[in-house]
């Protein structure tokens, strides 16, 4: 499962679909997990009359779990020593999400990864990084 | 700020897991999970921010007797509604070990630096940083977590 020092190199990626055509009631389930109940999640007349945005839209944060779902297909359980991302745009129901991961840097049984997650218009919606251990 | 105790619990993993869409069986199935390098199952990696369910004042879950800010009779149940309201801007984890069922984290969130920024998409940003730390039972730190929140002067222009 994990990833070999040996088997990898600077420029490796790995791009997986973390979701298609995101619903509504997915980010609805988000909310409930997460305890985020903030309206311009899940309550299109606050958010539209309100907030000012054309829809709803999804919490960074459960782009940032589908972005980390890649991740850990990636470099396996338990192996992450650091994630950290910046939300660049919003992501809206409907939208089907791509990441992809490219090795930076391979050292002291650790890669370093460079994460980009992407909407069906190639529009960026995450960018971040992520440090995991791996096997010689 | 207070501490918050956030015991970790296999079904709020197992829905935390379903709601971003992992089937991976270490977030819900104990006997597949105990054959895996993690030897049981574990929570996935942005699960701490699930904490909020345990934050007895967090300000974005409706609180019974009191006015919720989204809508119902009316678009907004609040005179004042925050009217572009706070975005979450960076989210940063430093993972020192998984977190497990049957962990009963302290929370400590500490206020970080704030800064402005001027934007062409949403006028003025005010960012705000907030720093968790998550101790296990034992008093061991297990998780970091570094957060920038964003005030905007008015809603993200989408052209």
């Amino acid at each position: 499962m994990a990833l070999h020092a040996s088997r990898l190199k600077v420029g490796d990626t790995h791009r997986e679909r973390v979701v298609e055509n995101l619903t509504r009631t997915q980010i609805v389930q988000y909310a409930g997990a997460s305890g985020d109940y903030n309206p311009i999640h899940t309550d299109a007349t606050y958010t539209t009359e309100v907030a000012g945005y054309p829809s709803v839209f999804a919490h960074g944060m459960l782009t940032m779990g589908l972005t980390g779902k890649m991740l850990t297909n990636y470099v396996g359980d338990g192996r992450l020593t650091n994630f950290g991302v910046r939300f660049t745009n919003q992501v809206w129901p409907g939208d089907s999400l791509d990441t992809t991961a490219t090795v930076t840097a391979i050292h002291d049984g650790l890669v370093e990864l460079e994460l980009v997650t992407t909407n069906q218009d190639g529009k960026e919606v995450v960018r971040g990084t992520a440090t995991a251990r791996i096997d010689p | 700020m207070a501490k918050i105790t956030f015991p970790v619990e296999a079904s709020h993993i197992m829905m935390f897991a379903r709601a971003i869409g992992d089937t991976n069986p270490v977030y819900h199935d104990a006997a597949a999970a105990a054959k895996t390098e993690a030897g049981g199952i574990i929570a996935p990696p942005t699960f701490g921010q699930a904490v909020a369910q345990f934050d007895p004042d967090y300000h974005l879950r409706p609180k019974p007797g009191q006015a919720w800010f989204g809508s119902g009779k009316t678009p907004s149940g609040v005179e004042k509604a925050p009217s572009a309201g706070g975005l979450h801007a960076e989210q940063h984890f430093e993972y020192h070990r998984p977190l497990r069922p049957g962990d009963v984290l302290s929370v400590e969130i500490k206020p970080g630096k704030t800064w402005e920024k001027e934007s062409k998409r949403a006028g003025k940003l005010t960012f705000r940083e907030r720093i968790a730390e998550y101790r296990d039972q034992t008093g061991a730190l297990v998780l970091t977590a570094r957060s920038v929140g964003v005030t905007t002067e008015r809603p993200v222009d989408q052209s």
